[in-house]
């Protein structure tokens, strides 16, 4: 069975870090990190730039608001009954309106963020975890798996072994 | 795999041993958890057959009279939305102050809010009468071309409540997508299609993880400006009013305060038997409870300040009927309750200002059962005893709520622990990511002086 790559698990992640830099001075891309809780230096790889979803959040928040104030007033303005000597076009209740559904839809859209950003939605009862995915890898154990093949399965191996990470495996489909 | 290379033997691992410890007492339900369980289902029935009765007699099954209008199943829905601001409080504002205390405690209280909202959501559509006709309260497009009143205070709770549901629901969700993995990982079978349908193919990616905590914060940010808008909401439905007891400005942060007060005991009510149950003490410290201990006394001081408020208000304002209405409060028909209320809102806490009262386990839960007791008090003072000695003394009623009334209030109780149940004992009660990242970031070692 042809190769996907090599996977390296150590306990300390400082190991992955310098394998990391090591790999990434060697010319080699595609890498995944793995770890057990969310690591700042291994999450910087392969994108240190701040996360998008905030974009998803901020049209989101925009879009509710717009919905908000135009469902309040145009549905008033379609039938303009007034209730409690109010004006038919009541800012201030229309603003709470407008408020609930900023929130509503910036978080709905932070989610749908993540979700893309993340690969969350895959289709499948029992979604797949992504490749070179072990186990251990929720529980106690930092990973990198590099996809690679032919000559360079023992020099990723080697440099992998070299920084210190504990435990470097072949990976097959 | 096919070959594998070591290059030196791992440690003992910590993380492993928390990840053991708090998914230890899933799907392992003993014979006390089973007599839990029936009796809240058993309550669930009781509450449903009320439900039932009442659909087809009718709400004169209740209490409610004119003036009393609104019973205690409007205050049982304030007290349960009020318990519900603890989990957004616990999840979202400390994180966002970077309290580390708040990791071991904080799925608790976020499954408290969820199923404390799915609970409160229950009386508005029950006092509706017509309960089939809920959908009426969204606004949609229909033949009659009539919509919804949007200046009506009652519609702002359909959206306020709405959305808190909503966004709390996916915050907890959210939260729990790691430790879901972890489950999906241990099991076989159909219990791994449902964790792992769950758990969305989380494998803890750096990607996924960059993503995970820019949303999480987003969230968070989102979350805090909407709790203090609910219970604001919620206080609007009675401040827009111009009954005597209820016309006050100062209604929505007297609410919200409230709400975190009754919210924070719960937590305390529902995490202090939890942790002896499941053996938690090595995650849920004594220090948690203190913590929790000193945030219950400063919100009792709040809360106190707004009662004397809210009378100085009334006296100062020279009006005799919104005298009246205080004085009734305090000194009329529901006197005992009133006073009952203070003691256990304003004075009982006051125990908690020694150190050794905040971490005996036994004296808060007592308190916090107590200040439970009491901020359902209050919300029953301030709804149907204010309608109860209304503007126009002809009409004054002596409100008494029926045994259907106890019945149904028995019955969201029993809702509400039917869920919380459930929860326990198949998703993991505290954060296994968040409380390993906490002790990665200190030194490992204090776990393994704890014992673990």
């Amino acid at each position: 069975m042809k190769p996907m790559g090599v996977l390296g698990i150590s306990k300390d992640e400082e190991f992955l870090i310098r394998a990391l830099e090591q790999l990434q001075r060697q010319g080699y891309r595609n890498m995944t990190t793995f770890s057990p809780i969310p690591s700042e230096r291994l999450s910087e790889w392969p994108d240190s730039r701040k996360s998008p979803i905030r974009a998803y959040t901020l049209v989101g928040g925009i879009l509710g608001l717009i919905s908000g104030l135009s469902l309040t007033i145009l549905t008033s303005l379609q039938w303009p009954l007034l209730t409690g000597g109010k004006p038919i076009v009541s800012i201030p209740p229309f603003l709470i309106i407008a408020f609930e559904l900023t929130i509503l839809f910036g978080g709905l859209s932070t989610l749908l963020g993540l979700g893309i950003h993340a690969r969350l939605f895959r289709a499948g009862l029992e979604t797949i975890p992504e490749p070179g995915y072990d186990v251990r890898f929720a529980v106690d154990r930092f990973g990198i798996f590099v996809p690679c093949e032919g000559g360079q399965i023992e020099e990723v191996k080697r440099l992998l072994l070299g920084a210190g990470v504990e435990e470097v495996s072949i990976e097959t489909p | 795999m096919e070959e594998t290379v070591t290059n030196r033997a791992g440690q003992a691992p910590i993380l492993q041993q928390v990840t053991d410890d708090i998914l230890a007492p899933l799907w392992k339900p003993g014979r006390g958890y089973w007599l839990l369980l029936l009796l809240s289902f058993s309550l669930i029935v009781i509450g449903g057959y009320i439900w039932s009765r009442l659909i087809n007699t009718g709400l004169g099954l209740w209490g409610i009279t004119r003036p009393s209008g609104w019973g205690i199943d409007i205050a049982t829905f304030v007290f349960w939305v009020g318990i519900a601001h603890s989990g957004t409080l616990i999840s979202a504002i400390l994180y966002l102050f970077g309290v580390s205390w708040r990791a071991s405690i904080s799925r608790t209280a976020e499954a408290m809010t969820v199923f404390a909202v799915m609970t409160a959501g229950l009386f508005p559509v029950m006092h509706l009468g017509r309960s089939w006709f809920f959908y009426w309260l969204i606004p949609y497009p229909n033949e009659r071309q009539l919509w919804v009143n949007f200046r009506s205070p009652l519609i702002w709770d359909v959206f306020a409540v709405g959305t808190y549901f909503t966004i709390s629901l996916f915050f907890w969700y959210m939260g729990m997508i790691p430790d879901l993995a972890i489950i999906r990982d241990r099991n076989t079978g159909w219990k791994r299609s449902i964790y792992g349908f769950l758990a969305r193919g989380w494998s803890g990616t750096g990607i996924q993880w960059r993503h995970y905590k820019a949303a999480y914060l987003l969230l968070a940010s989102l979350a805090t400006p909407l709790v203090i808008s609910v219970h604001s909401v919620v206080s609007w439905d009675f401040a827009m009013g111009i009954v005597p007891g209820w016309h006050s400005t100062i209604f929505a942060p007297y609410f919200v305060a409230g709400a975190i007060f009754s919210g924070l005991a719960m937590v305390c009510t529902l995490v202090i038997p939890l942790r002896r149950a499941f053996k938690l003490e090595a995650y849920i410290t004594l220090d948690h409870f203190n913590q929790l201990a000193k945030m219950l006394l400063f919100m009792s001081f709040i809360v106190t300040y707004a009662y004397a408020v809210e009378f100085f208000i009334a006296w100062y304002t020279g009006d005799p009927i919104e005298r009246a209405s205080f004085y009734y409060r305090a000194f009329g028909s529901y006197t005992v309750l009133f006073w009952i209320m203070i003691a256990c809102n304003s004075i009982l806490p006051l125990l908690l200002l020694s150190k050794k009262m905040r971490c005996n386990m036994k004296v808060l839960f007592s308190i916090s059962l107590l200040i439970n007791v009491g901020m359902y008090l209050e919300r029953f003072m301030i709804i149907p005893v204010s309608l109860a000695h209304d503007f126009n003394p002809y009409i004054w009623h002596l409100y008494k709520p029926t045994i259907y009334e106890y019945g149904v209030l028995a019955g969201s109780f029993g809702f509400f622990s039917f869920w919380f149940l459930l929860f326990i004992k198949f998703l993991p009660a505290i954060p296994i990511f968040e409380v390993k990242e906490l002790l990665h970031s200190h030194s490992a070692g204090k776990l393994e002086a704890a014992g673990k």
